[in-house]
Protein backbone atom coordinates (compact mmCIF):
# COMPACT_ATOMS: atom_id res chain seq x y z
CA UNK A 1 0.00 0.00 0.00
CA UNK A 2 1.01 3.21 -0.45
CA UNK A 3 1.34 6.21 1.92
CA UNK A 4 0.95 9.86 1.99
CA UNK A 5 3.69 10.17 4.15
CA UNK A 6 5.26 13.45 4.12
CA UNK A 7 2.67 15.63 5.58
CA UNK A 8 3.31 14.73 9.21
CA UNK A 9 0.35 17.27 10.42
CA UNK A 10 -2.94 16.52 7.89
CA UNK A 11 -3.25 12.92 9.50
CA UNK A 12 -3.99 14.57 13.13
CA UNK A 13 -6.28 17.14 11.46
CA UNK A 14 -8.15 14.58 9.91
CA UNK A 15 -8.30 12.08 12.86
CA UNK A 16 -9.38 15.17 15.25
CA UNK A 17 -13.10 15.30 15.32
CA UNK A 18 -13.69 11.30 15.94
CA UNK A 19 -10.99 11.50 18.55
CA UNK A 20 -12.33 14.71 20.14
CA UNK A 21 -15.69 13.37 20.08
CA UNK A 22 -15.06 9.71 21.13
CA UNK A 23 -13.12 10.95 23.99
CA UNK A 24 -15.53 13.44 25.56
CA UNK A 25 -18.96 11.23 24.51
CA UNK A 26 -17.46 7.74 24.90
CA UNK A 27 -14.00 7.65 27.13
CA UNK A 28 -14.46 10.52 29.63
CA UNK A 29 -18.11 8.97 30.84
CA UNK A 30 -16.59 5.47 30.64
CA UNK A 31 -13.74 6.29 32.77
CA UNK A 32 -16.97 8.16 35.23
CA UNK A 33 -18.87 5.13 35.65
CA UNK A 34 -15.88 2.70 36.72
CA UNK A 35 -14.79 5.94 39.38
CA UNK A 36 -18.84 5.87 39.98
CA UNK A 37 -18.77 2.48 41.08
CA UNK A 38 -16.40 2.81 44.43
CA UNK A 39 -17.92 5.89 45.26
CA UNK A 40 -20.83 6.49 47.46
CA UNK A 41 -22.53 9.79 46.62
CA UNK A 42 -25.70 11.53 48.36
CA UNK A 43 -28.63 12.09 46.33
CA UNK A 44 -27.76 15.57 45.78
CA UNK A 45 -24.45 14.44 44.53
CA UNK A 46 -23.16 17.03 47.32
CA UNK A 47 -20.40 14.66 48.47
CA UNK A 48 -18.50 11.63 47.87
CA UNK A 49 -17.11 8.95 49.93
CA UNK A 50 -14.73 6.07 48.50
CA UNK A 51 -16.20 2.98 49.39
CA UNK A 52 -14.22 0.67 47.91
CA UNK A 53 -16.23 -2.99 46.68
CA UNK A 54 -19.18 -1.78 48.82
CA UNK A 55 -21.17 -0.80 45.67
CA UNK A 56 -20.68 -4.66 44.20
CA UNK A 57 -21.10 -6.73 47.27
CA UNK A 58 -24.41 -4.17 47.40
CA UNK A 59 -25.65 -5.40 43.76
CA UNK A 60 -24.25 -9.24 43.93
CA UNK A 61 -25.48 -9.55 47.41
CA UNK A 62 -28.84 -8.96 46.06
CA UNK A 63 -30.71 -11.87 44.96
CA UNK A 64 -33.05 -9.84 42.90
CA UNK A 65 -30.32 -9.56 40.40
CA UNK A 66 -29.87 -12.38 39.68
CA UNK A 67 -33.16 -13.29 38.67
CA UNK A 68 -32.55 -10.08 36.50
CA UNK A 69 -29.73 -12.25 34.81
CA UNK A 70 -31.79 -15.07 34.47
CA UNK A 71 -34.79 -12.98 33.08
CA UNK A 72 -32.51 -11.47 30.70
CA UNK A 73 -30.64 -14.67 29.95
CA UNK A 74 -34.12 -16.18 29.29
CA UNK A 75 -35.61 -13.10 27.45
CA UNK A 76 -32.00 -12.67 24.79
CA UNK A 77 -32.17 -16.57 23.97
CA UNK A 78 -36.10 -16.65 23.10
CA UNK A 79 -35.51 -13.63 20.91
CA UNK A 80 -32.33 -14.74 19.47
CA UNK A 81 -33.57 -18.69 18.93
CA UNK A 82 -37.07 -16.98 17.71
CA UNK A 83 -35.77 -14.78 15.33
CA UNK A 84 -33.10 -16.53 13.63
CA UNK A 85 -35.07 -19.94 13.10
CA UNK A 86 -38.13 -17.68 11.45
CA UNK A 87 -35.32 -16.12 9.56
CA UNK A 88 -34.14 -18.86 8.51
CA UNK A 89 -37.73 -20.69 7.58
CA UNK A 90 -38.47 -17.98 5.59
CA UNK A 91 -34.81 -17.59 3.57
CA UNK A 92 -34.70 -21.23 2.74
CA UNK A 93 -38.17 -20.58 0.88
CA UNK A 94 -37.47 -17.81 -0.56
CA UNK A 95 -34.16 -19.34 -1.83
CA UNK A 96 -35.32 -21.59 -3.54
CA UNK A 97 -38.21 -20.07 -5.16
CA UNK A 98 -35.90 -18.41 -7.38
CA UNK A 99 -38.88 -16.06 -9.23
CA UNK A 100 -39.82 -13.68 -6.99
CA UNK A 101 -37.35 -14.13 -3.79
CA UNK A 102 -36.37 -10.38 -4.24
CA UNK A 103 -39.88 -9.23 -4.48
CA UNK A 104 -40.22 -11.17 -0.89
CA UNK A 105 -37.21 -9.78 0.20
CA UNK A 106 -38.77 -6.08 -0.16
CA UNK A 107 -41.84 -7.57 1.79
CA UNK A 108 -39.96 -8.63 4.51
CA UNK A 109 -36.98 -6.57 5.35
CA UNK A 110 -38.99 -3.19 6.50
CA UNK A 111 -39.24 -4.27 10.15
CA UNK A 112 -36.14 -3.60 10.36
CA UNK A 113 -36.07 0.03 10.06
CA UNK A 114 -39.44 0.11 12.48
CA UNK A 115 -37.96 1.52 16.09
CA UNK A 116 -37.82 -0.89 18.87
CA UNK A 117 -40.42 1.27 20.61
CA UNK A 118 -42.80 1.35 18.05
CA UNK A 119 -42.92 -2.53 17.61
CA UNK A 120 -43.71 -2.43 21.15
CA UNK A 121 -46.69 -0.51 20.97
CA UNK A 122 -48.21 -2.30 17.87
CA UNK A 123 -47.92 -5.63 19.76
CA UNK A 124 -49.45 -4.18 22.67
CA UNK A 125 -52.43 -3.07 20.84
CA UNK A 126 -52.69 -6.15 19.06
CA UNK A 127 -52.43 -7.99 23.27
CA UNK A 128 -54.31 -4.67 24.60
CA UNK A 129 -56.86 -6.45 27.36
CA UNK A 130 -59.60 -4.96 26.43
CA UNK A 131 -59.63 -4.67 22.41
CA UNK A 132 -56.65 -6.30 21.31
CA UNK A 133 -57.38 -8.54 18.16
CA UNK A 134 -55.11 -11.46 19.71
CA UNK A 135 -56.40 -11.46 23.63
CA UNK A 136 -59.95 -11.75 21.71
CA UNK A 137 -59.01 -14.41 20.08
CA UNK A 138 -56.79 -16.07 22.87
CA UNK A 139 -60.47 -15.84 24.94
CA UNK A 140 -62.15 -17.95 22.43
CA UNK A 141 -59.82 -20.28 23.31
CA UNK A 142 -59.98 -20.17 26.55
CA UNK A 143 -56.64 -18.33 27.21
CA UNK A 144 -57.00 -15.18 30.30
CA UNK A 145 -54.19 -12.07 28.71
CA UNK A 146 -53.63 -9.83 30.92
CA UNK A 147 -49.83 -8.79 30.79
CA UNK A 148 -50.34 -6.43 33.27
CA UNK A 149 -50.45 -8.79 35.72
CA UNK A 150 -48.95 -11.67 34.51
CA UNK A 151 -45.52 -11.79 34.63
CA UNK A 152 -44.90 -14.66 31.81
CA UNK A 153 -47.39 -13.28 29.48
CA UNK A 154 -45.71 -9.85 29.76
CA UNK A 155 -42.44 -11.69 28.88
CA UNK A 156 -43.57 -12.70 26.06
CA UNK A 157 -45.07 -10.15 24.34
CA UNK A 158 -42.16 -8.37 24.91
CA UNK A 159 -40.23 -11.21 23.33
CA UNK A 160 -42.70 -11.41 20.48
CA UNK A 161 -42.54 -7.99 19.56
CA UNK A 162 -38.41 -8.17 19.60
CA UNK A 163 -39.05 -10.90 17.46
CA UNK A 164 -41.05 -9.25 14.95
CA UNK A 165 -38.42 -6.31 14.38
CA UNK A 166 -35.32 -8.26 14.19
CA UNK A 167 -36.12 -11.23 12.22
CA UNK A 168 -35.79 -8.87 9.19
CA UNK A 169 -32.34 -8.36 9.84
CA UNK A 170 -31.57 -12.18 10.31
CA UNK A 171 -33.59 -12.65 6.92
CA UNK A 172 -31.49 -10.63 4.82
CA UNK A 173 -28.05 -12.28 6.08
CA UNK A 174 -29.60 -15.85 5.60
CA UNK A 175 -30.95 -15.16 2.24
CA UNK A 176 -27.15 -13.55 1.37
CA UNK A 177 -25.39 -16.64 2.90
CA UNK A 178 -27.78 -19.31 1.04
CA UNK A 179 -27.26 -17.49 -2.11
CA UNK A 180 -23.70 -17.93 -2.50
CA UNK A 181 -24.24 -21.78 -1.62
CA UNK A 182 -23.23 -23.15 -4.66
CA UNK A 183 -25.85 -24.69 -6.37
CA UNK A 184 -23.79 -27.55 -8.54
CA UNK A 185 -23.57 -29.18 -4.76
CA UNK A 186 -26.79 -29.05 -4.12
CA UNK A 187 -27.84 -30.37 -7.56
CA UNK A 188 -25.37 -33.22 -6.83
CA UNK A 189 -26.97 -34.32 -3.63
CA UNK A 190 -29.89 -34.06 -5.47
CA UNK A 191 -29.11 -36.28 -7.63
CA UNK A 192 -27.47 -39.14 -5.04
CA UNK A 193 -31.14 -39.21 -4.11
CA UNK A 194 -31.08 -36.83 -0.88
CA UNK A 195 -34.54 -35.38 -0.32
CA UNK A 196 -34.48 -31.99 0.22
CA UNK A 197 -35.12 -31.93 4.14
CA UNK A 198 -31.70 -34.22 3.83
CA UNK A 199 -30.29 -31.66 1.69
CA UNK A 200 -30.99 -28.74 4.05
CA UNK A 201 -29.42 -30.60 6.89
CA UNK A 202 -26.38 -32.06 5.80
CA UNK A 203 -25.02 -28.98 3.25
CA UNK A 204 -26.60 -26.39 3.70
CA UNK A 205 -27.25 -25.76 7.37
CA UNK A 206 -23.25 -26.72 8.24
CA UNK A 207 -22.20 -24.21 5.39
CA UNK A 208 -24.61 -21.51 7.36
CA UNK A 209 -22.62 -22.29 10.24
CA UNK A 210 -20.73 -18.86 10.15
CA UNK A 211 -23.46 -16.80 9.48
CA UNK A 212 -25.40 -18.25 12.20
CA UNK A 213 -22.35 -17.79 14.66
CA UNK A 214 -21.85 -13.94 13.31
CA UNK A 215 -26.02 -13.84 13.85
CA UNK A 216 -26.49 -15.38 17.09
CA UNK A 217 -24.07 -12.73 18.70
CA UNK A 218 -25.42 -9.90 16.93
CA UNK A 219 -29.03 -10.95 18.46
CA UNK A 220 -27.32 -11.34 21.49
CA UNK A 221 -26.26 -7.69 21.48
CA UNK A 222 -29.52 -6.63 20.69
CA UNK A 223 -31.64 -8.12 22.93
CA UNK A 224 -28.93 -6.61 25.49
CA UNK A 225 -29.29 -3.24 24.48
CA UNK A 226 -32.08 -2.18 21.92
CA UNK A 227 -34.95 -3.70 23.13
CA UNK A 228 -34.81 -1.06 25.96
CA UNK A 229 -37.27 0.50 23.79
CA UNK A 230 -39.76 -2.19 23.41
CA UNK A 231 -39.35 -2.78 27.36
CA UNK A 232 -40.63 0.59 28.29
CA UNK A 233 -43.42 0.97 26.35
CA UNK A 234 -44.98 -2.30 26.48
CA UNK A 235 -44.25 -3.25 30.78
CA UNK A 236 -42.14 -0.27 31.64
CA UNK A 237 -40.03 -3.46 33.28
CA UNK A 238 -43.13 -5.35 35.05
CA UNK A 239 -45.34 -6.62 36.10
CA UNK A 240 -43.17 -6.32 39.42
CA UNK A 241 -39.40 -6.85 38.19
CA UNK A 242 -40.99 -10.26 35.41
CA UNK A 243 -39.67 -8.10 32.63
CA UNK A 244 -36.59 -6.28 33.74
CA UNK A 245 -33.44 -6.71 31.95
CA UNK A 246 -29.84 -5.54 32.90
CA UNK A 247 -30.26 -2.50 30.89
CA UNK A 248 -33.49 -1.97 32.16
CA UNK A 249 -32.52 -2.19 36.08
CA UNK A 250 -29.30 -0.03 34.95
CA UNK A 251 -31.80 2.96 34.05
CA UNK A 252 -34.32 1.92 36.61
CA UNK A 253 -31.82 2.09 39.50
CA UNK A 254 -29.63 5.03 38.16
CA UNK A 255 -32.66 7.47 36.69
CA UNK A 256 -35.26 6.32 38.33
CA UNK A 257 -34.19 5.24 41.92
CA UNK A 258 -31.17 7.79 42.05
CA UNK A 259 -29.03 5.34 43.47
CA UNK A 260 -25.81 6.29 41.40
CA UNK A 261 -23.30 3.86 42.95
CA UNK A 262 -25.00 0.65 42.76
CA UNK A 263 -26.05 1.76 38.81
CA UNK A 264 -22.72 2.44 38.15
CA UNK A 265 -21.62 -0.98 39.70
CA UNK A 266 -23.98 -2.69 37.36
CA UNK A 267 -22.80 -0.67 34.51
CA UNK A 268 -19.15 -1.80 35.04
CA UNK A 269 -20.57 -5.54 35.87
CA UNK A 270 -22.19 -5.38 32.54
CA UNK A 271 -19.31 -4.24 30.69
CA UNK A 272 -17.25 -6.99 31.95
CA UNK A 273 -19.85 -9.27 31.07
CA UNK A 274 -20.72 -8.25 27.39
CA UNK A 275 -16.59 -8.34 26.86
CA UNK A 276 -16.32 -11.52 28.25
CA UNK A 277 -18.90 -12.87 26.36
CA UNK A 278 -18.21 -11.35 22.73
CA UNK A 279 -14.16 -12.21 23.97
CA UNK A 280 -15.65 -16.22 24.61
CA UNK A 281 -17.75 -16.29 21.62
CA UNK A 282 -14.98 -15.44 19.11
CA UNK A 283 -12.27 -17.14 20.94
CA UNK A 284 -14.11 -20.53 21.53
CA UNK A 285 -17.66 -20.77 19.77
CA UNK A 286 -15.75 -19.90 16.18
CA UNK A 287 -13.35 -22.34 16.08
CA UNK A 288 -15.83 -25.22 16.00
CA UNK A 289 -17.87 -23.58 13.82
CA UNK A 290 -17.29 -25.11 10.03
CA UNK A 291 -16.15 -22.82 7.08
CA UNK B 1 -32.94 -27.15 -12.39
CA UNK B 2 -33.92 -30.57 -12.30
CA UNK B 3 -33.77 -31.33 -8.64
CA UNK B 4 -36.91 -28.19 -8.20
CA UNK B 5 -40.31 -29.77 -7.71
CA UNK B 6 -43.33 -28.00 -9.11
CA UNK B 7 -46.18 -29.38 -5.60
CA UNK B 8 -42.86 -28.05 -3.03
CA UNK B 9 -42.46 -24.36 -5.07
CA UNK B 10 -46.02 -24.05 -4.82
CA UNK B 11 -46.01 -24.60 -0.98
CA UNK B 12 -42.98 -22.12 -0.94
CA UNK B 13 -44.98 -19.07 -2.07
CA UNK B 14 -48.19 -20.29 -0.23
CA UNK B 15 -45.56 -19.72 3.49
CA UNK B 16 -44.06 -16.89 2.04
CA UNK B 17 -46.95 -15.32 1.04
CA UNK B 18 -48.58 -16.26 5.04
CA UNK B 19 -45.01 -14.99 6.03
CA UNK B 20 -45.43 -11.54 4.27
CA UNK B 21 -48.76 -10.98 5.33
CA UNK B 22 -48.33 -11.87 9.34
CA UNK B 23 -45.39 -9.46 9.48
CA UNK B 24 -47.26 -6.79 7.89
CA UNK B 25 -50.21 -7.59 9.92
CA UNK B 26 -49.75 -5.54 13.05
CA UNK B 27 -48.94 -2.42 11.08
CA UNK B 28 -52.29 -3.07 8.77
CA UNK B 29 -54.28 -2.99 11.98
CA UNK B 30 -52.88 -0.06 13.94
CA UNK B 31 -53.17 1.33 10.55
CA UNK B 32 -56.93 0.56 10.88
CA UNK B 33 -57.69 1.70 14.14
CA UNK B 34 -56.19 4.89 13.62
CA UNK B 35 -58.92 5.80 11.24
CA UNK B 36 -61.44 5.14 13.75
CA UNK B 37 -63.15 7.09 16.90
CA UNK B 38 -62.33 6.43 20.27
CA UNK B 39 -66.11 5.56 20.98
CA UNK B 40 -65.94 3.20 18.02
CA UNK B 41 -62.91 1.32 18.86
CA UNK B 42 -64.01 0.59 22.47
CA UNK B 43 -67.13 -1.02 21.65
CA UNK B 44 -65.90 -3.77 19.51
CA UNK B 45 -61.92 -5.24 19.59
CA UNK B 46 -59.46 -3.51 17.08
CA UNK B 47 -61.19 -3.43 14.05
CA UNK B 48 -60.19 -5.27 10.45
CA UNK B 49 -61.14 -2.38 8.35
CA UNK B 50 -61.13 0.93 7.57
CA UNK B 51 -62.68 3.66 10.31
CA UNK B 52 -65.57 6.68 9.07
CA UNK B 53 -62.79 8.86 10.54
CA UNK B 54 -60.49 8.08 7.67
CA UNK B 55 -57.23 10.12 8.10
CA UNK B 56 -59.28 12.94 10.57
CA UNK B 57 -57.19 11.54 13.40
CA UNK B 58 -53.94 12.48 11.50
CA UNK B 59 -54.87 15.21 10.26
CA UNK B 60 -56.14 16.46 13.80
CA UNK B 61 -53.04 15.19 15.37
CA UNK B 62 -50.70 17.17 12.97
CA UNK B 63 -52.48 20.59 13.55
CA UNK B 64 -53.10 20.50 16.98
CA UNK B 65 -50.66 20.19 19.89
CA UNK B 66 -50.01 16.80 21.37
CA UNK B 67 -52.09 16.18 24.77
CA UNK B 68 -50.25 16.70 27.86
CA UNK B 69 -46.59 17.48 25.49
CA UNK B 70 -47.82 20.99 24.45
CA UNK B 71 -45.89 21.05 21.32
CA UNK B 72 -47.38 20.13 17.74
CA UNK B 73 -46.61 16.20 16.25
CA UNK B 74 -45.09 18.84 13.73
CA UNK B 75 -42.31 19.83 15.59
CA UNK B 76 -41.61 16.31 17.21
CA UNK B 77 -41.13 14.55 13.60
CA UNK B 78 -39.31 17.39 12.29
CA UNK B 79 -37.44 17.18 16.09
CA UNK B 80 -36.28 13.05 14.83
CA UNK B 81 -35.78 14.53 11.44
CA UNK B 82 -32.92 16.52 12.57
CA UNK B 83 -31.54 14.20 15.16
CA UNK B 84 -31.48 11.16 12.60
CA UNK B 85 -30.04 13.33 9.81
CA UNK B 86 -27.54 14.76 12.32
CA UNK B 87 -26.32 11.14 13.02
CA UNK B 88 -26.22 10.15 9.64
CA UNK B 89 -24.21 13.06 8.48
CA UNK B 90 -22.18 13.11 11.20
CA UNK B 91 -20.92 9.87 11.77
CA UNK B 92 -20.57 9.42 8.22
CA UNK B 93 -18.38 12.89 7.76
CA UNK B 94 -16.09 12.09 10.46
CA UNK B 95 -15.72 8.27 9.21
CA UNK B 96 -14.56 9.23 5.99
CA UNK B 97 -11.93 11.27 7.57
CA UNK B 98 -10.67 9.24 10.59
CA UNK B 99 -10.54 5.84 8.47
CA UNK B 100 -8.67 7.71 5.35
CA UNK B 101 -6.34 8.85 7.92
CA UNK B 102 -5.72 5.48 9.51
CA UNK B 103 -5.51 3.51 6.01
CA UNK B 104 -3.67 6.16 3.80
CA UNK B 105 -1.45 7.42 6.64
CA UNK B 106 1.53 6.36 8.40
CA UNK B 107 2.58 8.41 11.61
CA UNK B 108 3.49 8.05 14.67
CA UNK B 109 0.76 6.47 17.72
CA UNK B 110 -1.63 5.11 14.53
CA UNK B 111 -2.25 2.26 16.28
CA UNK B 112 -3.15 3.53 19.27
CA UNK B 113 -5.30 5.83 17.33
CA UNK B 114 -7.01 2.99 16.03
CA UNK B 115 -7.46 1.09 19.07
CA UNK B 116 -8.87 3.98 20.53
CA UNK B 117 -11.24 4.47 18.04
CA UNK B 118 -12.07 0.71 17.87
CA UNK B 119 -12.53 -0.09 21.78
CA UNK B 120 -16.08 2.08 21.40
CA UNK B 121 -17.16 -1.04 19.04
CA UNK B 122 -17.54 -2.72 22.67
CA UNK B 123 -19.67 -0.27 24.53
CA UNK B 124 -22.92 0.41 23.43
CA UNK B 125 -24.37 4.22 24.73
CA UNK B 126 -27.01 2.45 26.94
CA UNK B 127 -24.18 0.90 29.49
CA UNK B 128 -22.58 4.35 29.78
CA UNK B 129 -25.48 5.89 30.25
CA UNK B 130 -25.75 7.21 33.18
CA UNK B 131 -22.00 9.10 32.97
CA UNK B 132 -22.69 10.18 29.83
CA UNK B 133 -26.25 12.20 30.65
CA UNK B 134 -23.83 13.94 33.58
CA UNK B 135 -21.02 14.64 31.04
CA UNK B 136 -23.72 16.15 28.89
CA UNK B 137 -25.35 17.95 31.26
CA UNK B 138 -22.03 19.52 32.45
CA UNK B 139 -21.57 20.89 28.58
CA UNK B 140 -24.99 22.48 29.07
CA UNK B 141 -26.44 20.00 26.31
CA UNK B 142 -29.28 18.73 27.53
CA UNK B 143 -32.66 19.84 26.07
CA UNK B 144 -30.92 20.78 22.49
CA UNK B 145 -29.63 19.38 19.07
CA UNK B 146 -26.25 18.97 19.54
CA UNK B 147 -27.15 16.97 22.95
CA UNK B 148 -29.37 14.48 21.00
CA UNK B 149 -26.81 14.18 18.58
CA UNK B 150 -23.22 14.19 19.31
CA UNK B 151 -22.97 11.22 21.95
CA UNK B 152 -24.23 8.86 19.24
CA UNK B 153 -21.92 9.51 17.01
CA UNK B 154 -19.07 8.46 19.75
CA UNK B 155 -18.96 4.89 17.81
CA UNK B 156 -17.11 3.67 15.54
CA UNK B 157 -19.02 1.35 13.39
CA UNK B 158 -18.98 3.57 10.35
CA UNK B 159 -15.28 4.45 10.98
CA UNK B 160 -14.99 0.35 11.02
CA UNK B 161 -17.05 -0.24 7.37
CA UNK B 162 -14.89 2.58 5.58
CA UNK B 163 -11.43 1.20 6.58
CA UNK B 164 -12.76 -2.25 5.59
CA UNK B 165 -13.64 -0.77 2.24
CA UNK B 166 -10.79 1.61 1.58
CA UNK B 167 -8.65 -1.37 2.55
CA UNK B 168 -9.76 -3.01 -0.95
CA UNK B 169 -8.37 0.36 -2.97
CA UNK B 170 -5.35 -0.88 -4.98
CA UNK B 171 -2.51 0.99 -3.92
CA UNK B 172 -1.69 1.50 -7.67
CA UNK B 173 -4.82 3.82 -7.19
CA UNK B 174 -2.67 5.80 -4.77
CA UNK B 175 0.65 5.36 -6.58
CA UNK B 176 -0.79 6.83 -9.63
CA UNK B 177 -2.66 9.81 -7.90
CA UNK B 178 0.82 10.74 -6.79
CA UNK B 179 2.65 10.94 -9.44
CA UNK B 180 0.51 13.26 -11.39
CA UNK B 181 0.74 15.24 -8.42
CA UNK B 182 -2.34 15.22 -6.08
CA UNK B 183 -2.16 15.82 -2.63
CA UNK B 184 -4.08 14.48 0.20
CA UNK B 185 -6.95 16.38 -0.02
CA UNK B 186 -7.12 16.08 -3.83
CA UNK B 187 -7.17 12.17 -3.77
CA UNK B 188 -9.55 12.10 -1.05
CA UNK B 189 -12.34 14.62 -2.81
CA UNK B 190 -11.77 13.58 -6.38
CA UNK B 191 -11.20 9.24 -6.37
CA UNK B 192 -11.78 8.30 -3.03
CA UNK B 193 -14.94 9.92 -2.30
CA UNK B 194 -16.67 9.38 -5.96
CA UNK B 195 -15.50 5.46 -5.49
CA UNK B 196 -17.16 5.12 -2.17
CA UNK B 197 -20.76 6.35 -2.92
CA UNK B 198 -22.31 3.19 -2.75
CA UNK B 199 -21.36 2.55 0.57
CA UNK B 200 -21.71 5.91 1.81
CA UNK B 201 -25.09 5.90 1.03
CA UNK B 202 -25.19 2.02 2.38
CA UNK B 203 -24.42 3.86 5.81
CA UNK B 204 -26.45 6.87 5.05
CA UNK B 205 -29.49 4.26 5.46
CA UNK B 206 -28.31 1.88 8.45
CA UNK B 207 -27.54 5.84 10.46
CA UNK B 208 -30.91 7.27 9.57
CA UNK B 209 -32.38 4.34 10.95
CA UNK B 210 -30.14 4.06 13.36
CA UNK B 211 -30.75 7.83 14.37
CA UNK B 212 -34.70 7.93 13.78
CA UNK B 213 -35.46 5.14 16.27
CA UNK B 214 -33.25 6.26 19.18
CA UNK B 215 -35.00 5.58 22.30
CA UNK B 216 -32.99 5.60 25.62
CA UNK B 217 -31.27 8.79 25.11
CA UNK B 218 -33.64 11.02 23.87
CA UNK B 219 -35.72 9.91 26.47
CA UNK B 220 -33.32 11.03 28.96
CA UNK B 221 -32.04 14.09 27.71
CA UNK B 222 -35.07 15.94 26.73
CA UNK B 223 -37.27 17.29 29.68
CA UNK B 224 -38.49 19.87 27.15
CA UNK B 225 -40.92 18.46 24.41
CA UNK B 226 -39.41 21.29 21.90
CA UNK B 227 -37.04 18.59 21.44
CA UNK B 228 -38.49 15.58 22.09
CA UNK B 229 -38.35 12.91 19.36
CA UNK B 230 -41.58 11.10 17.75
CA UNK B 231 -40.65 7.84 18.79
CA UNK B 232 -40.24 8.75 22.61
CA UNK B 233 -43.40 10.40 22.67
CA UNK B 234 -45.69 7.66 22.32
CA UNK B 235 -44.44 6.30 26.02
CA UNK B 236 -45.96 9.60 26.79
CA UNK B 237 -49.21 9.19 25.47
CA UNK B 238 -49.60 5.56 26.48
CA UNK B 239 -48.95 6.41 29.78
CA UNK B 240 -52.89 8.05 30.90
CA UNK B 241 -52.98 6.85 34.52
CA UNK B 242 -56.44 5.45 35.02
CA UNK B 243 -58.13 6.49 31.79
CA UNK B 244 -58.64 5.06 28.36
CA UNK B 245 -55.53 4.77 26.10
CA UNK B 246 -56.42 6.91 23.25
CA UNK B 247 -55.41 4.22 20.89
CA UNK B 248 -56.22 6.14 17.71
CA UNK B 249 -54.35 8.40 18.69
CA UNK B 250 -51.34 5.97 19.62
CA UNK B 251 -51.45 4.28 16.17
CA UNK B 252 -52.14 7.32 14.58
CA UNK B 253 -47.98 8.20 15.93
CA UNK B 254 -46.88 5.33 15.77
CA UNK B 255 -47.82 4.76 12.06
CA UNK B 256 -45.64 8.50 11.47
CA UNK B 257 -43.16 7.53 13.58
CA UNK B 258 -42.43 4.80 11.51
CA UNK B 259 -43.09 5.60 8.10
CA UNK B 260 -39.82 8.20 7.28
CA UNK B 261 -36.92 4.69 8.14
CA UNK B 262 -39.39 2.42 6.17
CA UNK B 263 -39.42 4.79 3.69
CA UNK B 264 -35.63 5.34 3.21
CA UNK B 265 -35.11 1.49 3.66
CA UNK B 266 -37.47 1.07 0.47
CA UNK B 267 -36.44 3.73 -1.68
CA UNK B 268 -32.35 2.44 -0.68
CA UNK B 269 -33.14 -1.20 -0.42
CA UNK B 270 -30.04 -1.87 -2.94
CA UNK B 271 -27.28 0.33 -1.22
CA UNK B 272 -29.15 -1.19 2.27
CA UNK B 273 -28.95 -4.62 1.93
CA UNK B 274 -25.32 -4.86 -0.21
CA UNK B 275 -23.73 -2.70 2.87
CA UNK B 276 -25.21 -4.17 5.50
CA UNK B 277 -23.76 -8.01 4.29
CA UNK B 278 -20.77 -6.89 2.67
CA UNK B 279 -19.92 -4.94 5.80
CA UNK B 280 -20.11 -7.47 8.17
CA UNK B 281 -17.59 -9.56 6.12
Amino acid sequence: MAYFQRSHFTPWLLLAPQLIIVSVFFFWPAWQAVKQAFYIEDAFGLSQQFAGLSNFIAVLSNPNYYSVIWTTVVFSLSVALGAMSIALFLAVLADRVIKGASTYKTFLIWPYAVAPAVAGVLWLFLFDPSLGLITALLERLGIEWNHNLEGGQALLLVILASVWKQMSYNFVFFLAGLQAIPKSLLEAAAIDGASPMRRFWTIIFPLLSPTSFFLLVMNSIYAFFETFGTIDTVTSGGPGSATTTLVYKIYQDGFVGQNLGTSAAQSVLLMVLVGGLTFIQFRFVERRVQY
Amino acid sequence: MRYQRLGLNLVSHLLLAAGCGLFFLPVWLAFTASTHSMSDLYTHIAPLWLGDVGLGNYVQLLSEPVSGLNTGMLRLLFNSLVMATGIAVGKIVISVLAAYAIVFFRFPFRRLCFWLIFITLMLPVEVRILPTYEVVANLHMLDSYSGLILPLIASATATFLLRQFYLTIPPELVEAARIDGAGPWRFLKDILLPLSKTNLAALFVIMFIYGWNQYLWPLLITTDADYMTVVVSLKRMLTTGDALVPWQDVTATAILAMGPPILVILLLQRYFVKGLVDAEK
